[in-house]
This record gives structure tokens, C-alpha cells and sequence, in this order.
């Protein structure tokens, strides 16, 4: 299981105290729709989406922002137990969503850098290593019931967690 | 994934409000790469101190954003004007091309907390376009 010091969790938590849901949510799905058009086969219902100023107007982009930044609440809430916390939504992005796990990974990296800009200075490196291994995880968590059919992640969910932690 | 006109003016613009600050911005990035990214550290194990703020990443965050800011000036044809220094990274330094990818994260988490009006996504896009066809510049010699 992943281990976490008490500073990391308390990091974690006054960094997600002060972010606001509703204005970071959109702000980065907005940003990975424009820096990473191809994400846009996702949202092919959403309507708008043809420049950077639509994306950025949508309300649909904009609410769906709020959901994606809203389920990191239950992570932030759960950090002990981030697997479990996300199997279903795992299960739903890997079998209904038809979502490539690699976007995970894009979001999580845009969501750091609106946060970053957001908080400036106090940012500091140390608090980036911190947040950026809490996204790691529940990248990794997210990811983790699309490879169901692979012996040793059935037998140890807990190695798809760390084989996660040493990519990018 | 080409540079377009419209992205290479951008990244020029927007060079243009960076440069005064490139010192500070390749430090800092360098610094958050080494703390973010501990594996970053091995290829400096030859430094007494590696952590932000320190001299030898002071002067080396210096060095990579000065070769950065040669290569927005030959952005034209990155391959040919990076030759020497992908020469280097390649039979030299040997550095596993996947860290590139690892540093232009960093320098655009640096960016965005200097430039938090002017980083903008237009500007984040084209950006990261130039970043990834550096690395491939620098990575062009590798084999």
C-alpha cells in the first residue's frame, strides 16, 4: 500500500483546502482540451469545442470540470485506501468511457500547472513532490482496473501502484 | 507534431517576457525537477548540493535556459541548430532521453507561477509544442 507521512498528508490537504472546485475543475479541463485537442474525441456531445475561446465559454466543459476536480475530494478524503476509493470509476472510464489511461496522467500534469499558477511562490518545490506523488497515485488508481486481465495486478493491485510510480 | 508559424511567433513573444527572468526560471525548474523527480538526481552526482537555490543548480538552471533561448532564435530548424548539443547529451553526458520530457513539465510549472497572466492556454500549447520538438532535436543523435 502506498505510505504516507504525516507532512504529506497534511501537505496534501491545505494545498486541496485552498483550491476552489469550481474554478480550478474548469480551468484545467479547459486547459488540457486546448493544449491536447486529440482529448476532444471524449466530448464529441459538448458541442463548441473549435477554439480556445469556445472550449473556455463552454458551460458543458465547464461542469464537467467540476465533476472530474470533485471526484478528487473522495482521494483527498480517502488517502489511506485511494485503490478502492476509485475502483468503480476506474471500472466506469476502463469498460463504459472508453477513456485511454494516459489522459489521467495529461489531466493530472495540466491540474498541477493551473494549481501552480494559482498559488504563485508558495508552490514550493517540496509541496510540488508531495502533490505530484498524491497524483501518481490516484492516476495509478485510476488506471488500475483496466488491466483486470493481467494475472499479477488481480493478485496484487498494489504492484500496478508502483509499477505507476516510475513513469512520468 | 511541427511547429506552426503561429506557434513559433508565439513562443517568440513570449520568449520575449521570459528572457529577462531565464535565470531565475531555469534554477527554479532544475530545482522542482530534482525535488519532484528524485531519479533526475543521478545524473548529477557529482554536485556537493542539489537542492533548490543551490549554486550548482543556480548556474545550470542558467546554462539550460540559455541554450533554450538559442534554440527559440534557430526555432527554424531546431535538428540542425542543436546538433552539437545533441552530439553531447547523446555520446557525453548519455542522459535517458525520457528526463526531457520530465524538465519541460517543470519549466512549465515554473512559467506558469512567473507568467501567471501570460501563460495562457494559447500560449501553454505552443509552448509545449516547442519544448517536445527540442527534446526530439536534442534527442537526434542519440542512435
Amino acid at each position: 500500500m502506498v505510505e504516507w507521512t504525516d507532512a504529506e498528508k497534511s501537505t496534501i490537504s491545505a494545498v486541496w483546502g485552498k483550491v476552489d472546485i469550481n474554478e480550478v475543475g474548469p480551468l484545467a479541463l479547459g486547459r488540457v482540451l486546448i493544449v491536447y485537442p486529440w482529448t476532444q474525441r471524449y466530448f464529441g456531445s459538448f458541442g463548441d469545442v473549435s477554439t480556445p475561446a469556445a472550449i473556455m465559454g463552454n458551460p458543458k466543459v465547464a461542469a464537467h470540470g467540476k465533476i472530474v476536480c470533485g471526484a478528487l475530494d473522495k482521494a483527498v478524503k480517502n488517502m489511506g485506501n485511494i485503490l478502492a476509493t476509485y475502483k468503480s470509476l476506474s471500472e466506469t472510464h476502463a469498460n463504459k468511457l472508453f477513456v485511454d489511461p494516459d489522459n489521467f496522467r495529461v489531466l493530472a500534469d495540466v491540474l498541477t500547472i493551473v494549481i501552480a499558477a494559482k498559488f504563485g511562490a508558495s508552490f514550493t518545490p517540496e509541496i510540488q513532490a508531495t502533490w505530484q506523488k498524491f497524483m501518481k497515485v490516484v492516476v495509478a488508481a485510476m488506471g488500475s482496473r483496466y488491466y483486470i486481465g493481467i494475472l499479477e495486478y488481480q493478485q496484487a493491485p498494489e504492484i500496478c501502484l508502483a509499477n505507476a510510480a516510475f513513469s512520468h | 507534431m511541427s511547429l506552426t508559424a503561429k506557434d513559433k511567433s508565439v513562443v517568440k513573444a513570449f520568449w520575449g517576457k521570459v528572457s529577462g527572468k531565464a535565470d531565475v526560471v531555469g534554477a527554479e525548474a532544475l530545482g522542482r525537477m530534482l525535488t519532484a523527480y528524485p531519479q533526475t538526481k543521478t545524473y548529477f552526482s557529482h554536485w556537493a548540493d542539489l537542492s533548490p537555490g543551490s549554486d550548482p543548480v543556480k548556474k545550470h538552471g542558467s546554462t539550460i535556459m540559455g541554450a533554450i533561448g538559442n534554440a527559440v532564435g534557430v526555432i527554424d530548424d531546431l535538428v540542425g541548430g542543436l546538433s552539437a548539443l545533441s552530439d553531447l547529451h547523446a555520446f557525453k553526458l548519455r542522459v535517458d532521453p525520457g528526463n526531457f520530457k520530465i524538465l519541460s513539465h517543470n519549466i512549465l510549472v515554473t512559467l506558469a507561477i512567473h507568467f501567471p497572466r501570460d501563460f495562457t492556454p494559447e500560449v501553454h500549447i505552443a509552448v509545449d509544442k516547442f519544448l517536445a520538438a527540442l527534446s526530439a532535436a536534442l534527442a537526434d543523435k542519440y542512435r
